[in-house]
This record gives C-alpha cells, structure tokens and sequence, in this order.
C-alpha cells in the first residue's frame, strides 16, 4: 500500500467550489494525508522539520494547487524553495526522496484547448510545468503528467462530479498500487490515463 | 524564641489562613476576611487573644507605616504634579467639610470646641489600607471612582502632618499638657516648639533621604546580595519610623515622606518588591487586630450611642464624599463607589486621637469609644460596598445587562470578552471589523455606559461572578476570552470557567511569562503573552533600522517567537522540578538568566538555510548549474548595502 501526501495551496480555499469538491472527505482517507499549507502555514514561515518528516512517511506526493499564472500559489513555490533542500532532497549527498513519486494535481479557469501552441495561451499545461518536473528530476523523483480540473468556470454539476470521482479513483488506484508507470508516463494528463475515452472534456 | 510569641503567630496565621479564603469565596474581599477573623479570634468570642491585641496592634500598625512607604514609593513628584488639581480640590473639599460637619455634630453633643475640631479631623480620615486594597482586589484602581479616591486619600495622608502639628496648639489653652510616660522629647515643650519640631524633623527627613540614604543603597547594591538588601530597605524604613517615634510623630508620616524621596532614585522598583511581602502580612495582621480590638463590651453596654455615631459619622462621610464627587463630575455609579467606598474612618485615626488623648483634649472614655467606631466603621466599609454592588448599583445605576427592548430578540454572541481595557478593546475592535459580534464583560461603568451607546452588547459587573458569565450567555458562546488586567482576576475567571462552562474555549491573555506557566499549570492551551509579539516586532524594526533586508528580520522574528513558545512549553515543566521555592521577583530574575543563555546556545535563526547556496556553490562551483539554482541570497543577518538597489 501506498501513502499519498497532498500538498495542497490556495490561498482562498472557502471560495474554490472545485477544490473543495475534490478534497471532500480526502483527508480522512486511509492512505492519504492532507497537508493543507495556506492554513498551516499563514505567515509563510514553513517548519522544514515537519515538511521533511511528512516526506519521508509517503511514497507518493501531490502538488494541488489552483493554476495561477501559469503556476502554483506563492506558499507553494515557498515551499518548494525551502523544503527541498540541497544535501537533502538534492545534491550531495541529497537522496532522501529518490523514488519517490510526485505529479501536479491542478485547476484551471480555461479549458484544455486555450492551452495549447495555437491557442490563447499559447502553450501546453505540460510545458508550463516544466519547473516542477525538473525540480523532480533534480530531487531523483519520479514525476508523473498531471491531474486537470479545467474550464472551471463553466463546470455544470454534474461535470464537477464526474471530475471528482476520477480524481477519486486516481487516488485509490494510487494508493492500491493499481498502476505501471511506464504507462502512466505517456498520457498527457492522468485524466486521459483514467479515462480514455476523454468523457466530458469538451473537444 | 519565647513559647507566647510562638503562640500568638500561631494564632495570627491561623486566623488569616482560614478566614481570608472563606472571605473571598464569599465574594467580601480579603480585608472584611481580616477583621471578621480578629473579631472571632478576640476577647469577646474565642478569646484566644486577649487585651495584649492592643500591644499588637502597635506592632502591626507597622504594616500602615510600610504601606505609606510605598505610596510613597509611587508618587513620584512628576506624577504628583500631574494629579495636583485632582489631589488639591477634591482633597480639600472632602477633608474640609468633612470636618466641619462633624465638628457642628459634636458640638451639640457637648464637647469642648478645640476636642470637637480635632475629633472632627481624626474622623474625617479614610482608610487607605483598606479602600487600596478593595480597589486592587476588585480591580477598580483605574477607573474614575479609583482615581479621585486614591487623590483623597493621598491629600488626606499629607494633611495628617500639618494636623499633627496643629494639635499641639489647640492643646494650650489647657493649662498645661501633663508629663505621660512618655518618653518623646516632644511632650514636654509649649505648643509652638512641638510645631517646630515637627517641621524640623520633615526637613530632615527629606535632606537624609537625598544626602544619605540613596548613596547608602548604592552602597548596598554595590554588594550584589539580594538579601543584604532587603535587610537595608527595612533598614530605612524602621530606622526613619524609630527616629520619628523618638521626637513623638508619626512614624508612617516620617516613612511616607521617605519613600516619596526615594521615588525618583534608582531603586525604587527593588525597593518596591522588597518590602511588599512584608507589608502584606503586616498589614493583614493590622486588620486582624482592629477587629480583635473592637470593644464588644463598650458597644454591648451603650448600643445605640455607638450605632448612631457610626450611622451618623458614615453617613456625613458618604455624603460629603458624595457632593465632592458631583463636583469633580464623577458618573453616578462612579460616584457611589467612592463615596461609599471613603465612608470609613481610617487607620490614622487611631494615631490621631491616641495623641489627641495624649494632649488630653479628649477623655479617655471618649477616646476608646471613638476608637472603637473607627474600627466598626473599618468593618462596615467592605459590606457597604459588597451591598453596593449586589443591591444599589444593579437598581439605581448602571445596569448590569441592557435593559432589553420589547422586540429585541436575544441573541447569544460566539464570543465573551471579559475585560475592555487597551488589550480587550483592540481584539474586540478587530472582532468586530470582521463581522463578529462578541459579549464584552467588563467592571468599570464609565466604560460601560460608552460602549453601550456605541452599540456593544455590554454587561456590567465581576466577570468572576457565576451568575453573571450566565446571563452574558457563557452557556451558548463558544469561545471566552480573559483580558483583564489583574493575572489573579484570570486565574479566577479561568478556573470558574473550566468548571462550570467546559465546552467554552478559553483565551487568555497572561501578562508574562510566569503568569504563562500558571495557566499552563491549569491547563490553558491558548495563551497570549502581551508583550511577546509586540517586542518582537520592535526587534524585527530596529533590525531593519540596522540595515537588515526587511524579509529576513520578519523571518528572524517569526522563528523567534515560535522558539519562544517552544521554550515556554519546555522551561514551564521544568519549573517543577526545582525543589527550592523562589520569590516572585527572583523567579523572574533566573528564569531571565536562563533564557538568555539558552538563547545564545540556541539561536532559532543560526540553522536557517533558506535560501542559502553556499553549500551548493561549493559543489557546482565549477558547472554551469550555478546560474541555474538561482541567486545566492544570504540568511545570515548582515546589514545589506539597501542604497544599492536603487538603480
């Protein structure tokens, strides 16, 4: 069995109806921790001590996060900055979550066709998230395409649900060991891994 | 040590131990607890103390003389000045017509006009062992009503001087003042050399406390034996009362004057905390014996004169006290609590009319009687007061809950503040902001009566008072927050709380770090030192004022703080594990000690590596990564060249 760690950032979690959606009754799961940072840590000052024994008790790590300008919350790029330390997490000496596995689980207003090279944002959520992937690879750890909620503002009910319970059993599979990562590496979002057949993400 | 002195501690002790505690859990305040405790143990009940009381009661007056020194102590003349109006008008006013009330009275009653004058003045005193007390206990010594009380009484306790002097002269006009057994140089000299004298001693008084006694405590400080100075400051205070007993005045006069000398030097902080704990016990010791003194047989023997007398005298008192008070614009509610508070006749009216009978202008059947209705009147004080707060203010004043308006819906508010002074009203100000609404207790009714008209949901009274946490709505509210000014009142407010309203959060704001422990001790989890984060803060400034980048002086402060409660949490346990019990003062002195150098060994912002590459750039040195993990910010505190940034 594995253990999942969600490092979860936003700054304005009571408004996000998506993310609160997603996290509904996550953290009392087995196998997973929540670890929400904009509430442990309000004034920025991350106890490294604990992140890294969070770390060290989990095999699979979750960056969730809303996708703001092309990237993560500030909390999260603190976080990052400050926990992974070189000689711990990188670097000499620095192999303390070699293996471990970590992939960004994301929200974004606009729908997946806006990011893309001829559309509005001109490039793929993948390519934006080319600092975190290399942070990973810097690290020694496996990372993984992402997890993404998009369009949100437009989301219907019943769209919402259906994005819930992938999620949901993105994580069960996770935890159970229900996956082979060579597989996994070569979809462009774990949603597609999931579900093939694209269900409701507008064409 | 003789068998008899064992015996009478013992007895003293024992009053206080019992029947203080049964005082305050009856809600009477610890000095009714001391005199009901002389009362019982004396000759009239148990008897366990006999006429020797009156011996006593002399060595406990001790405890006056003491507690002179330290109003002393306080009045700096810079203060004084400031309160010089208040002190002056009200002062006079009071003591003025006071006296000439009584001075009518009891010249219908018969009395010669030079011992009406100086019963008159005798009477008009107040207590200000007993009304300091009360205003400490019950928090009261910054409201209005604290205020213009403890300017008369100050007024009161300087004018005993001149009245000292005064009485020699009424005396004259008896053919002559007999030799007593008396040994004062004083008694044997005409009216005018007695005056004389008195002045001359006060000047000496002052010109030794310049000229001698602060060059002496340095002297003594100099040493570093805390003991040894303890030792002098009782040194001061015994000797100037011994040399002022030698010429025949009044030791606490002579002792007051003193520590007003000794208020502008250097020690008086340790001079304060030094002989504190002594007039504590000598003064519970004082009350014990004014209640063991009270002549039950004389009152027993002439009932009604002795009630109408104090009736009469309390009444002429509060009601002066009372006009006084409209004059200086005092609220109404204000207004009852000083002038019921004053209403008695103080300790200084034993030593006034002992000299009074001295200078036989009164009988000595005249002086035990007053006498005793000074001391009746002392234990009528706190019980007035206790009716006052129960009966009379509820009804005429300020109400202690808002009359409720026919269509005004009750609704509980999530939080209860108890106490609105600078900390309380800050929090609640910002509750506010934010959309909560919050109960505010809090016992100063000026206070009260604005925040009413601001719109609070405000009730008035003894946050410790059971039935009033209830009526504020303790049973609904969530979260209940202690942010009085007095640690005791919290304790108080705190423990109540746990017992009786357990689902209640409690916040309380403690106003150092042992006061933190104390509440650890009961098992408060959230605890907000007053001074922690506001300190921190400064310190971050003065950083940043030295030159440090602004984020890594907040970040050095963060951790400071969180290393700090780590440190509480861990010292807190500690500090049961010592077996030797440490005086207030001298706790804090070690405990200081001990921070500061665990402060030096730990330093939270040493093991800070954010964001510092010197590790790395030793490794990547020479690889081109070097550019590409970022910027090499250092976390050391070094001042950094700001004027550089500006391009």
């Amino acid at each position: 069995m594995n253990k999942i760690l969600i490092l979860f950032a936003h700054p304005r979690f009571e408004k996000s109806k998506t993310n609160r959606a997603l996290l509904k009754n996550i953290g009392a799961r087995e196998g997973i921790t929540l670890n929400d940072l904009y509430e442990q840590y309000p004034d920025f000052n991350i106890d490294i001590d604990r992140e890294k024994e969070l770390l060290l008790g989990h095999e699979i790590i979750i960056w969730q996060h809303p996708f703001y300008m092309y990237s993560s919350p500030a909390l999260l790029k603190q976080w990052i900055d400050l926990v992974l330390e070189y000689g711990w997490a990188h670097g000499q000496d620095g192999d303390f979550l070699k293996n471990k596995i970590v992939f960004n689980a994301i929200t974004t207003g606009g729908t997946r066709d806006v990011y893309s090279p001829g559309g509005y944002n001109r490039f793929t959520i993948g390519e934006f998230l080319v600092p975190f992937e290399q942070t990973a690879t810097l690290c020694k750890m496996i990372y993984l395409p992402p997890f993404a909620v998009q369009g949100t503002h437009l989301l219907t009910g019943d769209e919402l649900n259906h994005h819930v319970a992938l999620y949901s059993s993105l994580l069960n599979r996770l935890v159970n060991g229900d996956f082979d990562i060579e597989g996994i590496k070569k979809v462009e979002y774990l949603n597609d891994w999931l579900w093939p057949a694209r269900g409701l993400t507008k064409p | 040590m003789s068998n008899i002195f064992l015996h009478d501690a013992l007895i003293y002790l024992a009053a206080a131990v019992v029947f203080v505690p049964i005082a305050k859990k009856l809600g009477m305040g610890s000095v009714l607890g001391y005199l009901l405790g002389g009362i019982i143990i004396g000759p009239f009940f148990l008897g366990f103390i006999g006429q020797e009381g009156k011996d006593i009661m002399h060595f406990a007056e001790f405890g006056v003389v003491m507690m002179l020194f330290l109003i002393g102590l306080e009045l700096e003349p810079s203060n004084f000045w400031r309160m010089r109006n208040l002190v002056l008008g009200t002062g006079s006013v009071q003591l003025g017509i006071t006296t000439i009330f009584i001075f009518i009275v009891f010249m219908f009653i018969g009395f010669s006009w030079q011992a009406a004058l100086a019963c008159g003045l005798a009477l008009s005193m107040s207590s200000t062992a007993i009304v300091m007390q009360t205003l400490r206990e019950k928090g009261l010594t910054k409201t209005q009503s604290g205020k213009s009380s403890f300017a008369v009484l100050l007024f009161q306790d300087i004018a005993v001087i001149p009245i000292l002097a005064l009485l020699p002269l009424l005396a004259i006009s008896f053919v002559h003042a007999p030799a007593t057994g008396n040994f004062a140089l004083l008694s044997g000299l005409p009216g005018w050399a007695q005056t004389l004298t008195l002045l001359c001693a006060v000047g000496l008084v002052i010109l030794s406390g310049r000229l001698m006694m602060v060059p002496f405590l340095r002297f003594i400080a100099r040493i570093h034996l805390r003991e040894l100075f303890t030792a002098a400051a009782l040194l001061i205070v015994i000797g100037t009362a011994y040399v002022m007993m030698l010429v025949g005045l009044s030791p606490a006069l002579g002792t007051f004057l003193a520590g007003v000398v000794l208020a502008n030097s250097e020690f008086r902080h340790e001079l304060e905390s030094d002989i504190e704990p002594f007039k504590g016990i000598l003064l519970g010791l004082f009350f014990i014996s004014v209640g063991a003194s009270i002549n039950f047989s004389l009152i027993f023997n002439n009932p009604l004169m002795i009630a109408a007398l104090v009736c009469g005298i309390v009444v002429i008192k509060a009601g002066v006290l009372f006009i006084t008070g409209k004059l200086s614009r005092l609220s109404f509610d204000q207004n009852l609590l000083f002038a019921l508070g004053l209403s008695q006749v103080g300790e200084f009216a034993f030593v006034l009319f002992s000299f009074i009978h001295q200078l036989n202008i009164l009988s000595a059947q005249w002086t035990d009687i007053l006498m005793g209705v000074t001391a009746i009147s002392m234990t009528v004080t706190p019980l007035l007061l206790l009716a006052n707060e129960r009966f009379i203010e509820p009804r005429c004043g300020t109400k202690e809950n808002e009359e409720k308006e026919a269509d005004d819906i009750d609704v509980s508010n999530p939080v209860i503040i108890a106490g609105f002074g600078h900390f309380g009203s800050t929090l609640g100000r910002f509750l506010r902001a934010n959309g909560i609404s919050a109960t505010i207790l809090d016992n100063d009714s000026d206070r009260v009566d604005l925040l009413r008209k601001m719109g609070f949901k405000v009730f008035y009274g003894d946050a410790t008072r059971i039935d009033i946490l209830k009526s504020a709505g303790a049973e609904e509210a969530k979260v209940l927050i202690a942010a009085i000014d007095s640690p005791e009142t919290n304790y108080d407010l705190v423990e109540k709380t746990k017992k009786l309203f357990p689902h209640l959060t409690i916040m309380v704001r403690a106003k150092s770090r042992l006061d933190a422990y104390e509440l650890l001790d009961m098992g408060v989890n959230d605890i907000y030192r007053e001074s922690l984060d506001t300190s921190v803060r400064l310190g971050i400034d003065v950083l940043v004022k030295l030159g440090v980048r602004k984020y890594s002086a907040t970040r050095a402060g963060q951790n400071f703080i969180k290393y700090d409660e780590a440190a509480m949490h861990e010292l807190a346990q500690h500090r049961h594990n010592q077996d030797t019990y440490i005086f207030n003062t001298r706790e804090q002195i070690q405990l200081q000690e001990h921070l500061l150098t665990s402060d030096r060994e730990v330093n939270p912002t040493l093991n800070d590596h954010a964001w510092d590459s010197d590790q790395m750039t030793n490794e990547y040195a020479d690889a081109e990564s070097e550019t590409t993990t970022g910027n090499q910010v250092s976390s050391s505190l070094k001042p950094f060249p700001r004027n550089n940034l500006k391009h």
